[in-house]
């Protein structure tokens, strides 16, 4: 398994990351040596394993659904790098 | 030295009168002041406040006493917290410069617990960054060094924790357990670790890495010490639906608890490969102790063992890539200016995000990429299956496992720093545990020719903490390596 460097942009891409050309050549190289070494997976015979087996067992619990007071804005909007009216604020996303 | 108390006397002595909270606080204060410099252990001190609470833990135990009230149980004793866990008034940086500035305004339920039973927090240990790795070189604010050795690594992701109790820089310390970072540092450190059953105890308040494996546990100079603070943390809280089915009950551990009949089952698994041979040996001379105090040593295989490192750096970094893109430069922490939003988050993320963490969200991001979430995460969810079959399977023959929690003593600061897949295989003892939610004790069964602490794990069935604790603090009773402790000179260099 080799990724190539077009493909290790792909990736940053679909997460969101801005990587330099150096970047993107470190980490096809050991994305592509930690991918052979996760080869041996396909090894296992996994054909009666339960698709579902692997979720944990035991419910979760769910609580009622009646709000409950939260943080409050005020709290939430003490961290924002941009803010203003009560609101974060981000550049436009419409034109 | 009021710093070499045991929380179980601290709170002896405290009763008694004998010491109160504000001599201790200053005693903790001195010994941080003194060893942070050379150790790095912590990432926020919060020293005067804690002097304050310090003597007003002092006030109240006199006003209470007076009305004959019930005391808090850990009235004016220090903590410390691993900082990828929400302590009000405090920073959270989980490490990463992407939180530099990001103060959560709640606590995590665990602090809260650990709070309202009378605890102070003196600040926030280092840690990897999210918690991933098992060193603390990842951390964006430098490496803890061992107190045991300053040119090795302190184990990680939770390091500062385990190295601050090491150094008697806080009697306890809270740390996360995702694939191993309570027990491997506390093995590294010579202290004594529990990563709990998944959903045992609330993670309300932790900085999310890998939701289905990610546990709240604790370190501390012995299992009597560790099950105290434990017993406040755990338990079920509404706000971590996972921690719903966690039986309520506390635990209780006893002198005179017998491992007479005790099935100890050993796996071949554990013990083979790279392993260093004085590793085998301290762990296999504890199995040892057991059998000579009554408990029946028993051959178990976990076949499936191996595969443990590609299904944990399969499913971890794809709920990562998840669980991580909530960091985008709009809520908290810094903003990489950009023009348009789609450039903020690239621009915020790429700069501020660390090598490995974006290692992680790169390989979880392509394992569940389209055309390759069969091949990679569906695969390692079935073989995680497997894996956690092989527990029940040992589980229906033995009681508990008795294993190294790490093939090597603490290795050297740097040794793996360019080869990300070797310092996964570091994790190969630890990972398995995370993958099918048993809960393991970790705690001190010798030293390496260097000097350095060798651990071992005990793992049991799900939510049998009860039963490792007491085989562990039994085995602390006939021992004394968890008394063993780093010489000052090698801290103070």
């Amino acid at each position: 398994m080799s990724l190539t460097k077009d493909q290790v942009e792909h990736i940053a891409q679909l997460a969101r990351l801005d990587l330099t050309e150096a970047e993107q050549a470190r980490y096809a190289q050991q994305l592509s040596a930690i991918l052979d070494y996760f080869e041996q997976l396909q090894q296992v015979d996994t054909g009666s394993v339960d698709t579902m087996a692997y979720l944990q067992t035991g419910d979760s619990q769910l609580r009622t659904d009646e709000p409950h007071p939260g943080l409050g804005i005020d709290a939430l909007l003490s961290n924002a790098p941009d803010a203003d009216a009560r609101q974060f604020r981000v550049p436009p996303i419409l034109g | 030295m009021l710093t070499n108390l045991t929380i179980f006397e601290i709170i002896t002595l405290l009763g008694r009168g004998e010491i109160s909270s504000g001599e201790l606080m200053q005693a903790y204060v001195e010994r941080i002041q003194q060893l942070e410099p050379r150790l790095h252990a912590f990432l926020t001190l919060r020293l005067e406040d804690a002097l304050n609470q310090a003597d007003v833990a002092d006030q109240q135990r006199a006003e209470l006493s007076r009305r004959g009230d019930a005391i808090p149980p850990l009235l004016g004793v220090p903590l410390a917290v691993k900082d990828v866990l929400a302590v009000a008034g405090m920073p959270c940086t989980a490490g990463s410069k992407i939180l530099e500035t990001f103060q959560p305004p709640y606590d995590a339920t665990v602090v809260a617990r650990l709070r309202a039973a009378g605890a102070i927090i003196l600040g926030k240990t280092n840690t990897d960054e999210f918690a991933m790795g098992s060193s603390t070189e990842n951390s964006a604010y430098g490496v803890t060094h061992n107190p045991w050795n300053l040119e090795r690594v302190p184990g990680g992701s939770s390091g500062g924790s385990a190295a601050a109790v090491a150094a008697r820089m806080a009697p306890a310390a809270l740390g996360t357990d995702t694939g191993g970072s309570v027990r491997q540092p506390a093995s590294f450190c010579g202290v004594t670790g529990i990563k709990p059953t998944y959903g045992r105890v609330s993670r309300y308040g932790l900085f999310a890495y890998g939701s289905s494996l990610d546990s709240v546990g604790a370190l501390a100079r012995d299992v009597a010490d560790l099950t105290l603070v434990f017993n406040i943390m755990q338990g079920c809280d509404p706000r971590d639906a996972t921690s719903g089915n966690a039986p309520q009950e506390q635990m209780n551990i006893e002198d005179n608890w017998s491992s007479r009949g005790l099935r100890v089952g050993v796996p071949d698994e554990y013990f083979g490969g790279g392993i260093q041979p004085e590793v085998e040996s301290a762990v296999r001379a504890a199995i040892q102790t057991y059998q000579s105090m009554g408990a029946e040593i028993i051959p178990v295989k976990l076949p499936h063992t191996q595969y443990a490192v590609p299904v944990y750096y399969l499913i971890a970094p794809a709920e990562a890539s998840a669980n991580l893109a909530r960091y985008d430069g709009l809520r908290y922490g810094p903003r990489v200016d950009a023009d348009d939003l789609h450039h903020i988050y690239t621009a915020t993320r790429g700069a501020l995000f660390g090598r490995e963490t974006k290692r992680r969200i790169m390989l979880g991001t392509y394992a569940l990429s389209a055309g390759y979430q069969d091949a990679y995460y569906g695969k390692a969810q079935k073989v995680r299956a497997l894996i956690r079959q092989d527990f029940e399977r040992a589980f229906k023959q033995v009681d508990m496992i008795a294993a190294p929690v790490a093939p090597t003593t603490a290795f050297k600061i740097g040794a793996h720093s360019g080869d990300p897949l070797a310092m996964y295989l570091e994790d190969i003892f630890t990972l398995p545990a995370n993958l099918a939610g048993v809960p393991g004790v970790a705690f001190p069964v010798g030293l390496d020719h260097e000097n350095l602490p060798i651990g071992m794990q005990l793992l049991g069935p799900h939510f049998q903490e009860q039963r490792l604790l007491n085989a562990a603090h039994r085995y602390q009773l006939v021992s004394d390596w968890h008394k063993a402790r780093p010489a000052e000179a090698s801290i103070l260099g």
